[in-house]
């Protein structure tokens, strides 16, 4: 089995799952009880909450943690809305190819009377940090940038725009759920001020994620209860996937330089591979782009029958079809970079990690060009591109 | 559960009647609103009965599926019994679809309806 869908998921590492296990006997008390068991517990949850602040540049303080990245980003959103409705600001940049934790949330704020200005992306799903400067406003209070888009794998200037958000008094959020442990990021140097994590996409348990939020900014809570997190964020911790997720963390940012050298070398094999494909296109930056991630159009097919062949063939992925998505509209990041509603049917994300060598690159490649050729030999969308009686796109 | 019936899965793994009928006297297309997929029907009646047809789809496991056993369904039946065909029929044939997928079996209805349509005005207009 070919597991090529890490941006939906990756499996716990051993690493971390021995720590779940093992905490769930020896750490298990809860951390705000004062005896021995639960402060043995605090102990172990602040270590974790060390450990990531550090591998991120953050202080610990800075670090709360959450049930994953769409509680983080409603958080934060939310967070920075209420600081800005304070003052008068009611202003929220942010751009089309968000995830849904962060459109959803900012449609819900502007039913509760704020503006969203939501930025255009180029054809690559690049946010142009010069069209977020232009964008800020008197009364903007937040910019809301993903760090790479979980879809097509385009990495954003995350920097630049952190840096102009800096120099005109605004709050910058990103949601780094798909870039945490997979590229560098360091918070002070790239001038972040809130962000998002997710530990299920970096080999940590599900269920658990954080938000790091600049000492100074005051959070709203978004679960109310007890006085945990300082008062930030109730609910008893789950300490043993919470320090899990640290060690996951740590395996993965302390092997980044490998691993992501060696991912983006399968990952370009397989986008080469996968251009020879005729009239097929590769979706997002070639190369501002996660290391794991392959995102390809194919003119003429549908996405899920794709999908459920290369299954048959032993091979996980996904697509952005709108087939696929339950609400049957197709991928909002495929229409945002210009794919037409028939080319975006089309779509198969793999998300590739550490795990896969050249003989499964290899073999996806020819499985998939072989669904592919297959699916269009009874398309009739396919028949007429090749007749004429329709233009290709691709 | 798995997304997919047994059924729904042999159908659309060994589709039956794929193709394209080159003498076809009824050729129907439809186009699915809903999320944009295409089916195509083709129809070879004689003497008033389903001699033969052929389908070809743009579309999801389950439009893939319903085309099947649609086709399936009117094979061998006289026009009439065919264009009582309706999708819950389809649907049920396969042992269900899930509720947001049962869409793609009406593309199969209507391109059946839409292909008996173009044979009628064919042998009409003779
Ligand atoms: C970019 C992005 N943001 C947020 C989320 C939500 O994260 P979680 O599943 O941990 O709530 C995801 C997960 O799919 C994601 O890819
Ligand atoms: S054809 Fe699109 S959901 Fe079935």
């Amino acid at each position: 089995m070919i597991y090529a869908d890490n941006a939906a998921t990756t499996k716990i590492s051993e690493a971390a799952l021995k720590t779940l296990i093992e905490l769930n006997q020896e750490a298990w008390g809860n951390p705000s009880s004062l005896y021995t068991y639960g402060q043995k517990a605090k102990e172990v949850l602040e270590d974790a909450r060390a450990d990531i602040a550090g591998l991120i540049g953050a202080a610990p303080g800075e670090i709360i943690f959450t049930s994953g990245g769409s509680e983080a980003d409603n958080q934060a959103i939310v967070s920075a809305a209420r600081l800005g409705a304070k003052r008068g600001k009611k202003h929220i940049i942010s751009d089309t190819i968000e995830h849904h934790a962060v459109l959803h949330t900012l449609n819900r704020l502007t039913d509760e009377g704020f503006e969203v200005t939501l930025l255009d992306v180029d054809q690559y799903g690049l946010v142009d940090p010069e069209a977020v400067r232009r964008a800020i406003r008197e009364d903007t209070c937040l910019v809301t940038v993903m760090y790479a888009n979980n879809e097509i794998g385009t990495i954003q200037p995350v920097k630049q725009i952190g840096e102009i958000c800096r120099s005109k008094n605004v709050l910058f959020h990103t949601d780094a759920v798909q870039a945490m442990g997979h590229i560098k990021i360091d918070v002070e140097q790239q001038n972040i001020d809130m962000l998002s994590a997710s530990g299920h996409k970096f080999n940590g348990p599900k269920g658990t994620g954080f938000l790091y939020a600049r000492k100074g900014i005051r959070l709203t809570n978004i679960i109310d209860g007890g006085a945990q997190e300082k008062g930030r964020r109730a609910g008893t911790e789950n300490v043993p996937a919470i320090a899990a997720m640290a060690v996951a963390l740590k395996e993965n940012v302390d092997g980044i330089d490998k691993t992501s050298s060696y991912v983006t070398k399968m990952r370009d094999k397989l986008i080469e591979g996968l251009s020879k494909i005729p009239h097929s296109v590769l979706n997002g930056d070639p190369k501002l782009r996660l290391p794991g991630n392959v995102n390809f159009c194919f003119e003429g097919i549908e996405g899920e029958s794709l999908l459920l062949l290369l299954d048959d063939r032993q091979i996980q992925s996904s697509s952005g079809s709108a087939c696929t998505s339950g609400s049957l509209d197709p991928s909002h990041v495929l229409l945002a970079i210009g794919r037409v509603h028939d080319v975006a049917h089309g779509s198969l994300r793999l998300s590739i990690d550490h795990n896969i060598n050249t003989d499964e690159v290899d073999y996806i490649v020819k499985n998939v060009a072989e669904v592919v050729e297959y699916l269009r030999g009874f398309s009739p969308v396919w028949r007429d591109l090749v007749a004429g009686k329709r233009e290709f796109v691709l | 559960m798995a997304l997919y019936s047994e059924k729904v899965m042999d159908h659309f793994r060994n589709p039956r009647n794929v193709g394209v009928l080159e003498d076809a006297n009824g050729i129907g297309e439809v186009g699915n609103l809903k999320c944009g997929d295409i089916m195509k029907i083709y129809l070879k009646v004689e003497d008033d009965i389903i001699e033969d047809v052929k389908f070809e789809t743009f579309g999801c496991g389950s439009a893939i599926a319903s085309s099947s056993m649609a086709t399936e369904l009117i094979k061998g039946q006289p026009v009439s019994k065919a264009r009582e065909l309706t999708n819950k029929a389809v649907a049920e044939a396969l042992d269900g679809l899930p509720d947001y997928k049962m869409h793609c079996s009406v593309l199969a209805e209507e391109a059946i309806v839409a292909a008996l349509d173009d044979y009628e005005k064919k042998t009409k207009g003779e």
